[in-house]
């Protein structure tokens, strides 16, 4: 540790963020939501749209919730009609989709018998994700798979091949990792859309092809130059363990994952999220897919010198979270952000306090750093010397992954060559003050450890009381980012639902079990 | 310095009416020396002379990046210029809340949203959030206005709702994402939709955004737009004596100068 921070006072946020998970665990283990459903027919191959243009998985569990089965989990339902129809689980979705079939008349869900049915797609489905995984590993023992901390950038032309080509320069210019942003209102679609897509607002869609065709494109320059490109996309909004199933079976390396992001800024309905984040993580762990934590965030609404501690405290939740999911430290990319004020006084000794801290308070946890958005005024020069400044704090911080800041925030989704100044400066900023933070020592009770010491002061006294209070009323008092949102209000409530005694979900209970985790599938088993 | 002609005015490197401008800007082109005469030409039909490349960049094979200088021919008459601007007189917070309390008499009700698909929440933020941006406070702070946030991605029927629902004296539009001007085509539906409930001359119309200009927010019907560095009292300063303009008829007394 470089900052000397009170290690008893670190034990007590660990403690407390426990707790807090622990609370919102109870209520996630009792039910299910309709994406997490979805999610189950995504990775049993249930893939395709209706005449409509709907997505099977939507079509399937809309029917089944509207005839109250989902407390079950669609997957038994799922194999009774396999069985007694003799299809395949594609052809069953199918037949729903075109009235011929209707999995309410199967009646109710009391033996086990049938689960056999879905056991060769359940399998099948696991071992594309291994199989993802051991390519991926064999990828980054064979390739450079990069020094930290690594350069991640962002294409958003709204084009899954313009996005491509823009992937590959950026690429060969030496970004480590292609996020490739969504259009601005999936967050808020209940269904994920389908098929290849070229049209989009401030970014392209997440569908499952366009996955696989950024996949195939970033594998290709891997090949090309000898780096091991990791592609990035977003597991969040009202479709979170879906796009991890996607996420999944394409081999995406990182998926934007937060426990809170949705409510406070997409404003949906904390239990559906609580349920969301806990699916789709355990999904993310079982993929070997590092996720990222959306802390940065707070700070494009709140301050962030005089909020720091709320940074710090949601790291420790995601965290406690996470493990709940299955996720190891080294999965665990908590998030943070350069946006102090750079008119304040010293405000980049405050940035260096906050960003060592949390290096130092998660050692093994692959880190990551958002660039200034906040004071980016669209004077390109000077943002980006802001920008240099952000690098040079996340290399001497040891940062894991970097997200560059662009000189045209607040101007425009990147232009090619934004991208391409933005790597140039990361790369000299990395390279000349490669070392800087092993030998550079923090004066004791200078300003860097002060300021750290005064966060992680704070940070233990909000997570105390957030525990005392239980996190969603705490959040209903708008204790993040300044934004208080209530356990009953937001979108996606309508898809929650408690589960029955007899709820089972196949890829969850196997999940589990491989990562070790105590099956809580079905409330009477506890 | 030699005197400025302002019928004929030109940028400044560093000596008056060198005309020297500076560009960056890519061609999806393989970087060479075809490259860079191609940026050459294309930078002279700009209408700029004497034209430096001073740097060309590989960009991965598909694109070149580069950096040029050179003399601008053009000139701009700035006597004849006529700018649209927000007509307002600056006020803090105290000044407006003092204004509404004297010369109104009852609270301003403003409802504001980001809407259509757009999710970028911080302009609108900034302008109505208790805490405001830069050291001022947002609307919601005034007393003498009540402020109505819906945030993001807000449908414009919703918007209208809402502020028929609150009896809104101002509507608040915050666009953010205008990638294939998505934004127009939302702030037109707006004002048709008011118009279609009969509400549009009821309410002052305010847009809002990083690329939004008070001449672009008058052409597509609003009252009045506000570009990128507005401060909450910019705002709450204009709809505060637009409100009582249209009451009173009157140019209101606003105090004294400071």
């Amino acid at each position: 540790m470089k900052l000397d921070l009170d290690i008893s006072k670190i034990d007590k946020c660990r403690e407390c963020a426990s707790d807090i998970a622990d609370r919102i665990m109870e209520q996630v283990r009792n039910v299910t939501t309709t994406t997490c459903e979805r999610a189950v027919l995504r990775l049993l191959g249930v893939d395709g749209v209706d005449r409509a243009g709907v997505p099977l998985p939507n079509v399937v569990v809309d029917m089944a919730h509207q005839a109250g089965l989902l407390s079950d989990g669609i997957a038994t339902y799922m194999a009774r009609a396999a069985v007694s129809a003799g299809l395949s689980l594609q052809q069953v979705a199918e037949k729903v989709a075109c009235r011929q079939l209707d999995l309410a008349d199967l009646g109710s869900a009391s033996c086990d018998c049938d689960r056999s049915a879905v056991s060769g797609a359940v399998a099948a489905s696991l071992g594309r994700i291994r199989e993802n995984v051991a390519k991926r590993r064999e990828y980054l023992s064979r390739l450079d798979s990069g020094t930290e901390p690594l350069i991640y950038v962002i294409v958003a032309t709204g084009n899954i091949h313009e996005d491509v080509e823009q992937a590959q320069s950026a690429a060969k210019a030496g970004a480590d990792i292609i996020a490739v942003i969504r259009s601005t209102a999936q967050s808020l679609l209940d269904y994920v859309p389908y098929g290849a897509t070229t049209e989009g607002y401030g970014g392209t869609f997440a569908t499952q092809e366009n996955f696989r065709i950024m996949r195939r494109g970033l594998d290709s320059v891997s090949a090309e130059t000898g780096r091991y490109i990791r592609l990035v996309n977003y597991c969040s909004g009202l479709c979170m363990p879906e796009i991890a199933a996607m996420g999944a079976l394409e081999r995406l390396d990182m998926m934007l994952n937060d426990s809170m992001y949705g409510i406070l800024f997409r404003d949906i309905n904390m239990k559906r999220t609580f349920a969301d984040q806990y699916f789709s993580r355990m999904i993310n762990a079982y993929a070997g897919i590092i996720i990222n934590t959306g802390e940065d965030n707070y700070l494009t609404t709140a301050d962030a010198y005089e909020e720091a501690h709320t940074v710090l405290a949601s790291q420790f939740i995601n965290e406690a979270l996470a493990h709940r999911s299955g996720l190891p430290d080294s999965q665990i990319g908590l998030g943070h952000a350069f946006e102090i004020n750079p008119e304040m006084k010293d405000g980049f000794l405050c940035e260096v306090a906050q960003a060592q801290m949390a290096r130092d308070i998660f050692p093994n946890a692959p880190l990551k750093y958002m660039p200034p958005t906040k004071y980016m005024t669209g004077d390109i020069f000077r943002g980006y010397l802001l920008n240099g400044m952000f690098n040079l704090a996340g290399v001497m911080t040891g940062q894991s992954i970097q997200l560059l800041g662009m000189l045209t925030e607040a101007i425009h989704t990147p232009h090619v060559h934004d991208r391409y100044l933005a790597i140039k400066n990361a790369k000299y900023v990395f390279g000349s003050a490669r070392h800087l933070g092993e030998d550079v020592i923090f004066r004791p009770d200078g300003i860097i450890q002060r300021r750290a010491a005064q966060v992680l002061a704070d940070t233990a006294r909000m997570l105390e009381y957030v525990r005392d209070q239980g996190l969603m009323d705490a959040m209903g008092e708008g204790i993040f980012a300044g934004i208080a949102r209530t356990p009953d209000g937001g979108r996606g409530l309508d898809g929650v639902v408690a589960r029955s005694e007899r709820y089972w979900n196949p890829f969850e209970e196997a999940m589990s079990a491989q990562l070790g985790l105590a099956t809580s599938s079905n409330p009477s088993r506890r | 310095m030699p005197q400025v002609d302002l019928k004929n005015v030109r940028p400044y490197g560093d000596t008056l009416d060198d005309g020297r401008v500076q560009l960056g800007f890519s061609l999806p082109i393989r970087y060479g020396p075809e490259a860079k005469e191609a940026a050459r030409q294309l930078v002279i039909k700009m209408g700029l002379e004497n034209v430096d490349v001073v740097s060309a960049h590989d960009l991965g094979g598909l694109f070149t990046y580069f950096v040029v200088y050179g003399r601008c021919i053009h000139s701009v008459d700035v006597t004849s210029l006529r700018v649209p601007r927000v007509q307002v007189e600056q006020m803090d917070f105290f000044r407006i809340n003092d204004l509404v309390r004297d010369k109104l008499g009852r609270k301003i009700t403003v409802v504001a949203a980001c809407t259509g698909s757009d999710a970028h929440t911080v302009g609108i933020d900034a302008i109505i959030n208790m805490k405001g941006y830069a050291g001022e406070y947002g609307l919601e702070r005034y007393p003498w206005f009540r402020a109505h946030n819906l945030g993001a991605q807000v449908p414009n029927e919703t918007l209208v709702a809402k502020a028929i629902d609150t009896g809104a004296d101002a509507v608040l539009v915050s666009q953010v994402v205008t990638q294939k001007n998505v934004h127009i085509a939302n702030m037109t539906r707006l004002v048709d939709l008011l118009e279609a409930e009969g509400i549009r001359d009821d309410v002052i119309l305010v847009a809002g955004g990083p690329r939004i200009t008070h001449e672009l927010a008058l052409e597509l019907g609003y009252d009045a737009g506000f570009g990128p560095g507005t401060l909450p009292s910019h705002v709450a300063a204009y709809i505060a004596q637009e409100m009582i303009r249209k009451e009173h008829r009157t140019s209101p007394d606003l105090g004294e100068e400071r």
